[in-house]
């Protein structure tokens, strides 16, 4: 990535991530191409696209654990490599599709996300309290040995693993996928909680209209690894 | 049974003796009459017996086996027939080329002959180490060199020089089989090591990113990859602490005892080479693990494993 891009990325105080011409390749297959997009902060942006849309590949650039193969990306009108890439990652949480719990029970699971994002031991219960809470886990299966719980509580449990460190920013990718209706529901309730309760920064990737038209703010609807269409979600999902 | 100072005895050996009821066919004095001689002035018990000598006719005779293996070879017609042969072929070759090399650096005896025989042999084990693995950038060769030099230099200075105490400090009799051991053990360990850590990376893929995700660095995101390849590389040499003596008797040991040392001492030796081995297998592996954890992540903290998002 592009360094001191900064004066060519100034953006306004609402947005969270600018992307300028981003494209992404891997093993020679373009992935993503001419990404071209504003996500503005303290909103639920949806990423509206068939698999293969390039949904995975657009949301790990965002806390870096890929770098696109050209183009710009900026959190804050800061580039991305202009950050320690460990205190973006703090900032910017990332839920994954399918949940992948550390090893022991789930409150080892939220010490580990704790001793990484510097938080004290003294903190940790009352903190891993508020984030089970937050991420509607029942508070009684925080002892639990992580591999005991059904797949929708352990992604409950990686959202409150992610949350515990207090992010400015939630990407979520598919996070319903492996989840029944019921669950999906009180999952994406959780989501709205947060913003409303933290004003927290939310990208979530779906491939299911109905769960954007549940939830988005913004619509971001990808198709081929490129935009087709972007914006409020009234308009992009109508 | 008298037990004296392992390290006396060894010493006392160490100082050379004169070839007593050597065999005529061995030409260099070899390290078990020494011994022998040495011992047997401490502790009667540790005698050596006369060396039954090979010649070139007997060797011929023991190739009749190799031709009993090419024969049922080709009875079961397993196509193994022609890497049979070139395989004695090249046993008998090699042998005798370093059994010349042997002969001539001990007659030598100069430091800087000594010092590079063994440079050749680190070097030999450190591209054997990286040729095993499936991707290899250039750094890993030298990472990985460095690593055994660490690993087996360490643990042969201090079984030269604190435990066995040999004189000259480069007897290349004691330091060249010595360091054979140290690194042939360091370097089976350095490539497991790191296979394993490649796979564990691989297939913990997932968890690492997981903890990558969180703001956590590679050192730590590797945590449980690392951890396994490194009980991987130690577990064959801590099962061969176990087992050692129950199972089979050890190479080194054998060679002694069938050379006319007695076991007593015998054993004595092979506990020295037991610990000496679990010390190099051990540096060299953390090394080796440590050090190129950070090949398999960017500088900005990414794994770097081939192809496609999670």
């Amino acid at each position: 990535m592009a360094a001191g891009t900064e004066g060519s990325l100034s953006t306004g105080p609402e947005t969270a991530f600018r992307l300028r011409n981003v494209r992404q390749e891997k093993s020679g297959r373009v992935l993503l191409r001419d990404i071209d997009l504003v996500i503005p902060r303290g909103r639920i942006t949806v990423l509206l696209g068939s698999s293969g849309a390039g949904k995975t590949s657009l949301l790990r650039l965002l806390n870096r654990l890929d770098d696109p193969a050209t183009g710009e990306i900026a959190y804050l009108d800061r580039s991305l490599d202009e950050y320690p890439v460990t205190e973006l990652r703090r900032r910017v949480g990332f839920v994954f599709q399918t949940p992948i719990m550390f090893a022991g029970s789930v409150h080892d699971n939220l010490r580990e996300a704790a001793e990484i994002a510097g938080l004290d031991e003294q903190e940790l219960p009352e903190r891993a309290r508020e984030a089970l809470e937050l991420a509607g886990l029942d508070l009684a299966l925080e002892d639990r040995p992580s591999h005991e719980l059904s797949v929708g509580e352990q992604q409950r449990a990686t959202l409150a693993r992610t949350l515990i460190g207090d992010p400015e920013v939630l990407l979520l990718d598919e996070p319903t996928s492996a989840l029944d209706p019921e669950s999906s529901e009180f999952l994406l309730d959780s989501i709205r909680r947060l913003r409303a309760e933290r004003g927290i920064t939310v990208l979530l990737s779906t491939h299911r209209h109905y769960e954007a038209e549940a939830i988005a703010d913004e619509a971001v609807r990808l198709s081929g690894g490129a935009v087709e269409e972007s914006g409020e979600a009234a308009d992009v999902l109508a | 049974m008298s037990w004296p100072n392992v390290a006396g005895v060894m010493r006392a050996n160490a100082a050379g003796a004169n070839v007593a009821g050597a065999n005529e066919t061995l030409s260099a004095p070899s390290l078990q009459q020494g011994l022998g001689q040495a011992v047997g002035g401490l502790e009667p018990e540790i005698l050596q017996s006369p060396i039954l000598g090979l010649s070139w006719l007997d060797l011929a005779a023991a190739s009749g086996l190799v031709l009993l293996a090419v024969g049922l070879s080709r009875w079961q017609r397993l196509g193994l027939t022609g890497s049979l042969i070139v395989g004695a072929i090249r046993s008998v070759v090699q042998l005798a080329l370093v059994g010349y090399v042997l002969v001539y650096i001990f007659e030598i005896d100069q430091w800087w002959l000594v010092l590079g025989a063994l440079a050749v042999m680190l070097s030999v084990a450190a591209r054997e180490a990286v040729r095993r693995q499936e991707e290899r950038p250039l750094r890993l060769y030298g990472m990985t060199g460095l690593a055994l030099l660490v690993g087996s230099g360490f643990t042969l200075f201090y079984v030269s020089l604190v435990v066995v105490r040999i004189e000259p400090w480069y007897n290349p009799r004691y330091l060249i089989p010595l360091f054979g051991m140290i690194v042939g053990n360091a370097m089976n360990a350095a490539a497991l090591a790191h296979e394993r850590l490649a796979a564990e990376l691989r297939s913990r893929r997932g968890e690492v990113e997981a903890y990558l995700a969180l703001g956590a660095t590679a050192a730590r995101a590797s945590r449980g990859p690392t951890r396994s390849a490194l009980r991987a590389a130690l577990i064959p040499t801590v099962n061969s602490l176990m087992v050692v003596g129950l199972v089979a008797l050890p190479g080194m040991m054998t060679g002694q005892i069938l050379a006319g040392v007695s076991p007593l001492l015998a054993i004595r030796y092979q506990i020295v080479v037991m610990f000496m081995l679990a010390s190099a297998v051990s540096v060299s592996a953390v090394i080796v693990v440590l050090w190129n954890r950070r090949l398999f992540f960017t500088p900005d903290e990414q794994l770097r494993l081939g192809s496609g998002p999670v």
